[in-house]
């Protein structure tokens, strides 16, 4: 793919002319300052910072965090391995209290994992003593027998697991696990997913089958999605926006919202350029 | 020798076993060791008098009782002391304090509280298997994929829910394993305890064929009935085991040592 010009860039991006800025940019979010002055957010991180003491000496792995999400939204957080999402995430699901600041959900802070936002792990999340449908059912207890396995049959159909409903985790692949715990997750109907690089044990071409399977399954259901990766095609390929985290202590570099239409053409300009720019937000080289 | 069936190996290293053990004894020709066919004359000799099934029984009884409540009691305060980590923490000395105590050096005190008899024997079968028992839970705890501890909790379970549908179904391939373990300790045990603390049984059968007119057929007899029987409730054991394995997924090749 050739480069695009340093000029077209420019123009497509809509940057001042003139020499690069040396300085860091600023965290630049024009649409959601906009969008944040029509509705509350759905998700609101303030200050959570988190300083972890293994063996007795202090490790600050998140600074201050500040973010919004808003309803809908599909939001990837985006950083070198290491650096913190996962552990910001965790923060934002309630399975770790940040040492500062916290985290809002529709105005009430998170204490703890609660059945309205449900989390999907890298690997192993699946219950490996129970069928797919059972595990699908998982958090569907307290419906009557009829409408849970309605409800089960829905999601087995909408992941693509349909036929595999007696199977045991050990009997998929991974990409088949992880379908099935995104259908346990949807389930149980929450407002909120949180996935932590949900592909990042599969191999890159099954990655890519799942991506546009989330983005289909996301456009029906349409919940609020905060998505951890250290992939950045993955990130533009998926995200509204794209939260941009320097490394260990992890701050927000930037944020770039990402407005190409879906389904996304991944080889149109402004998608390339995108890219471009969250390479030159990183200091990644652009020819190896 | 590309493909023999594994059962006829077996069998045939057993043979060889005793072949080498009978050439052994005809050559070396000694008047206490006695050969595989001495043996199993005795063998004979007991079951016509009906002594093989009676101490076999004997033995079976205590072993099942005193394993069983080590089981029942030993598992839930192990899961328990791995669950709750202070409570863990605190107990966790004495724990390892009992532990390496044998259980035979329990006997004198067992004869004392509950006299010769089965009770002393199933209290040393209960403390031997005891110990692991707990140790076995406490590890199957700690040793949870964190993962499923978490989801479990982000579906807003109450703590019993919890336990029986994600805790209780995560340990029990361990908890299992940890079984099958035990058992072997239990089965060594209750010889152990017959030979000093009762008046029938396997291990009984051996301290009396010796004080009865040094019948080392019979001790020999004992043995090998001791073993027999070990070995058919391990095997049944790993059956019950490889079920359970089978079904989630679990490898136990580990634990198991061969397919």
């Amino acid at each position: 793919m050739a480069e695009t010009s340093p000029d077209v860039r420019r123009a497509i991006l809509q940057e001042p002319p003139g020499p690069k800025r040396e300085v860091p940019a600023p965290v630049l979010d024009v649409a959601a300052r906009e969008r944040r002055e029509l509705a509350r957010p759905k998700v609101a991180l303030r200050g959570v910072s988190m300083v972890f003491n293994p063996h007795g000496k202090a490790v600050r792995v998140l600074d201050d965090i500040d973010l919004d999400v808003d309803e809908g939204e599909f939001l990837c957080l985006l950083g070198p391995s290491g650096c913190g999402k996962s552990t910001l995430l965790n923060i934002v699901g309630g399975f770790l209290r940040p040492t500062s600041g916290d985290v809002r959900i529709d105005g009430e802070v998170v204490r703890g994992p609660d059945p309205r936002r449900i989390y999907v792990f890298q690997e192993r999340g699946v219950f490996p003593w129970l069928t797919v449908t059972d595990n699908i059912g998982f958090g569907l207890g307290h419906l009557d027998r009829a409408e849970r396995q309605r409800r089960i049959k829905h999601y087995i159909d909408l992941v693509g697991l349909q036929g595999f409903d007696t199977s045991y985790p050990h009997e998929l692949s991974g990409g088949m696990k992880q379908r099935v715990e995104v259908a346990r997750a949807l389930a149980v109907n929450p407002d909120v997913l949180y996935l932590d690089e949900p592909f990042g044990a599969l191999d890159s071409i099954t990655r890519l089958t799942m991506r546009a399977e989330l983005l289909r399954i996301w456009a029906a259901e349409r919940k609020t999605i905060i998505f951890v990766t250290h992939d950045i095609e993955e990130s533009i390929q998926l995200a509204d926006r794209v939260v941009i985290m320097t490394a260990r202590p992890a701050k927000m570099r930037r944020i770039v919202a990402i407005d190409v239409p879906r389904p996304r053409d991944l080889s149109s300009p402004r998608y390339i350029a995108l890219r471009e720019l969250v390479f030159d937000e990183l200091g990644l080289a652009h020819r190896i | 020798m590309r493909y023999l069936p594994r059962f006829v190996l077996k069998i045939s290293g057993v043979v060889t076993v005793i072949a080498i053990w009978g050439l052994v004894v005809q050559v070396t020709d000694s008047p206490i060791i006695p050969g595989p066919w001495a043996v199993a004359r005795a063998i004979h000799e007991l079951a016509v008098k009906g002594l093989l099934f009676k101490y076999a029984v004997a033995s079976l009884f205590r072993v099942t009782w005193g394993y069983l409540l080590a089981v029942t009691i030993g598992v839930p305060l192990g899961l328990m002391l791995g669950w709750y980590k202070r409570i863990g923490r605190a107990f966790n000395p004495t724990v390892q304090v009992l532990r390496p105590i044998s259980p035979l050096a329990w006997i004198p005190l067992a004869i004392l509280w509950l006299g010769v008899g089965d009770g002393s024997a199933v209290l040393i079968i209960f403390l031997g298997s005891f110990f692991p028992m707990v140790m076995t839970g406490m590890n199957a705890v700690r040793n949870v994929t964190p993962t499923h501890i978490n989801a479990g909790r982000n579906f807003g379970l109450s703590a019993w829910r919890f336990m029986w549908s994600v805790l209780f179904p995560a340990v029990t391939p361990q908890i299992i394993a940890g079984m099958r373990l035990t058992f072997g300790i239990a089965w060594l045990v209750v010889v152990a305890a017959e030979m000093i603390a009762v008046n029938s049984g396997l291990g009984f059968l051996i301290v009396d064929a010796r004080n009865a007119g040094n019948r080392y057929d019979l001790i020999v007899a004992g043995m090998v009935l001791i073993g027999t029987i070990g070995l058919l409730l391990d095997v049944a054991m790993r059956r019950l085991e490889r079920l359970e394995s089978i079904r989630w997924g679990y490898s136990t090749s580990a634990i198991d040592g061969e397919r």
